[in-house]
């Protein structure tokens, strides 16, 4: 399939998705389906630079709460419309992964690792020490009372932004999989120093993959303060963001854009579950537990072991 | 602002130091497994915090002192960190997965270990007494509070005693030659996976120690680990890869800086030092201080 023709089919199915689940009557469906499409945004971009390059980001939760918190910021200084929140928490959080990027990749990439991790450390110090987006007391947001499309509640249009960005996310991971910064990528991933050698522009290509990936998570971030009206900053940089995203894409499979939608949809739903049945904190621990299974277990995730069936057969 | 009174300055250059000890004993698994053994251990901290509640567990059930208590466990730390390194090199290191899947495995280590102690423990901060917790000396206008003498000087001494083990003893090295470079030693017909596996659990053994101090100098909480992950990985690089000389000296540095902002700038801003100092030791000099 065509990258346009593929482009076409995903929106096409996110608007018929959102028309048929519209007519489901109780809101938790809203607020667990948002949380699951949010998880599937953050485990996409990831994968981007992680599965693609093979560069792992610990820092998801710091990109995820640059995108809130620049919603936050614009909420407090002049109250733009939704899309605008949206647009430059995107810029914001895609400008932040590139800094970090140039800064880092150069290196081994054990480096870009650990400097993620510390980042989302620093922005949460730097958050809290800063008082305009309600710092360590943390921020309210009113959600707006005019809806649009004659849509009946707020959630509602939460829940319609998130499935059209979940589409986009998927649509940009499928792209680049499929052109040529996708095969410099899983060049780079399989052997850097070959990669380099053979011409392929290293350096750029994971820029622009820290980038893209960085952006993608600020994205997931940027409705999040509307969703939840109230933000705090250990909320927004929650360490089980960034261990989500990454045991989602592991366990789903790396290799391809369907991976990391599988892994979400698996354990972000497991978790709504979990959750609501047992206590979150148990919940944390089984992520934990089945990240480790699975990465000891099965490297190649569901995708890699499906795909394996089939070709057996 | 006016001016600065010396006593403040002297203050904080001491706290400086003596925080510094502390963290080198925090930091020297890190410089171990990371530096030498190219294992990319980041749930370092975890077994840190690990540590700590043990030290608390002992003291509070049999009113044990927590540092001694912990220099004595630490064998159970080795033990711990010899299974640990098997895992990792049965899953990752012998199929040569570790710069990404390994990450993965130690990072989810890291917060089943955090969620662990919350569900065990919750969430509140959990302290220890010692006999020597609210003593202090004072030499003119500087204070010495031993709560942090203490551990800086079993800090140091563990330190130095690493140094001269692997600098001196013919185990030590051979941990030197696989970091330097394990394939020529492995053409000599040296087991280099027995010799990383018991310098990897030298590394945990010695988070059970830093563990011990943590819990004496401030009241600890599983999620407190996190902190520390830019901090031992800041004064590894900083010090140059593998060098436990340089590790001292960068945990010092770092020490005095955080001091001095803590005393300038406020105590909440402190824990963006340690990144700030290992984003600008990795983009000017990623060899660090003492690098080969």
């Amino acid at each position: 399939m065509t990258n346009p023709r593929f482009a076409a089919l995903a929106f096409a199915a996110a608007i018929a998705f959102i028309a048929a689940t519209m007519l489901i009557p109780n809101d938790y469906y809203f607020s667990a389906a948002y949380t699951v499409l949010q998880f599937v945004i953050l485990a996409t971009a990831w994968n981007v630079l992680g599965g693609y390059a093979g560069y792992v980001n610990f820092g998801s939760a710091a990109f995820f709460a640059v995108g809130a918190y620049s919603s936050v910021f614009l909420y407090k200084a002049v109250h733009p419309p939704l899309i605008v929140s949206i647009a430059v928490g995107t810029v914001v959080a895609g400008l932040l992964g590139m800094a970090v990027g140039y800064l880092t990749l150069r290196l081994r990439g054990v480096f870009f690792a650990i400097a993620t991790l510390a980042l989302a450390v620093v922005l949460y110090t730097f958050v809290v020490n800063w008082d305009y987006v309600g710092g360590a007391r943390g921020a309210y947001i009113l959600q707006p009372k005019d809806l649009p499309f004659g849509l009946k509640r707020y959630i509602h249009v939460l829940y319609m932004a998130m499935v059209l960005m979940t589409a986009a996310a998927l649509v940009i991971a499928r792209t680049i999989e499929t052109s040529a910064i996708g095969r410099g990528l899983a060049a780079i991933r399989d052997d850097e120093l070959a990669a380099e050698c053979a011409g392929v522009p290293t350096l750029r290509l994971k820029i622009l993959a820290a980038t893209v990936s960085g952006s993608l998570m600020g994205m997931a971030g940027t409705t999040f303060p509307y969703y939840l009206s109230y933000v705090e900053p250990s909320a927004a940089f929650n360490l089980s963001y960034a261990v989500n995203t990454i045991a989602m894409p592991l366990i789903g499979g790396m290799t391809m854009w369907a991976g990391p939608l599988v892994g979400a949809v698996l354990l972000g739903t497991v978790q709504q579950v979990v959750q609501v049945t047992v206590s979150s904190e148990w919940n944390l621990l089984i992520v934990g537990v089945l990240l480790v299974v699975f990465v000891t277990l099965a490297p190649n995730g569901i995708v890699g072991w499906v795909a394996r069936l089939r070709r057996k057969r | 602002m006016s001016e600065i009174p010396t006593a403040l300055i002297l203050n904080a250059i001491i706290a400086g130091l003596l925080l510094g000890g502390f963290y080198a004993a925090v930091s020297v698994g890190v410089s171990i497994s990371f530096g030498m053994l190219d294992v990319v251990n980041i749930a370092h901290p975890a077994f840190i915090i690990l540590g700590s509640y043990i030290a608390y567990i002992v003291n509070d059930r049999f009113g044990f002192d927590p540092i001694a208590a912990c220099v004595l466990l630490s064998p159970l730390f080795f033990v711990l960190g010899l299974a640990i390194y098997r895992v990792y090199y049965l899953c990752f290191e012998k199929r040569g997965q570790e710069s990404l899947r390994g990450l993965a495995f130690f990072f989810g280590i890291l917060f089943i270990t955090e969620v662990a102690l919350v569900l065990v423990f919750g969430v509140d901060y959990r302290a220890v007494r010692t006999g020597y917790s609210d003593t202090t000396w004072r030499l003119g206008p500087v204070d010495f509070p031993l709560r942090l003498v203490v551990p800086f000087a079993v800090s140091v001494t563990m330190v130095a005693s690493i140094e001269m083990f692997l600098t001196r003893t013919f185990f030590g090295r051979a941990v030197l030659a696989v970091a330097q470079d394990a394939l020529a030693l492995r053409l000599m017909g040296v087991d280099t996976l027995r010799v990383k596996e018991r310098a990897f659990a030298l590394s945990i053994a010695t988070a059970a120690v830093a563990g011990s101090f943590l819990i004496v100098i401030q009241p600890v909480q599983p999620a407190i680990g996190r902190e520390y992950i830019g901090l031992v990985f800041a004064v590894c690089v900083l010090g140059g890869m593998g060098s436990i000389r340089g590790t001292l000296a960068a945990a010092f540095i770092l020490g005095l800086a955080e001091s001095f902002t803590a005393t300038f700038a406020g105590p909440s801003w402190a824990p963006a030092v340690s990144f700030g100092l290992l984003l600008a030791t990795l983009a000017l000099r990623p060899s660090g201080l003492f690098g080969r």
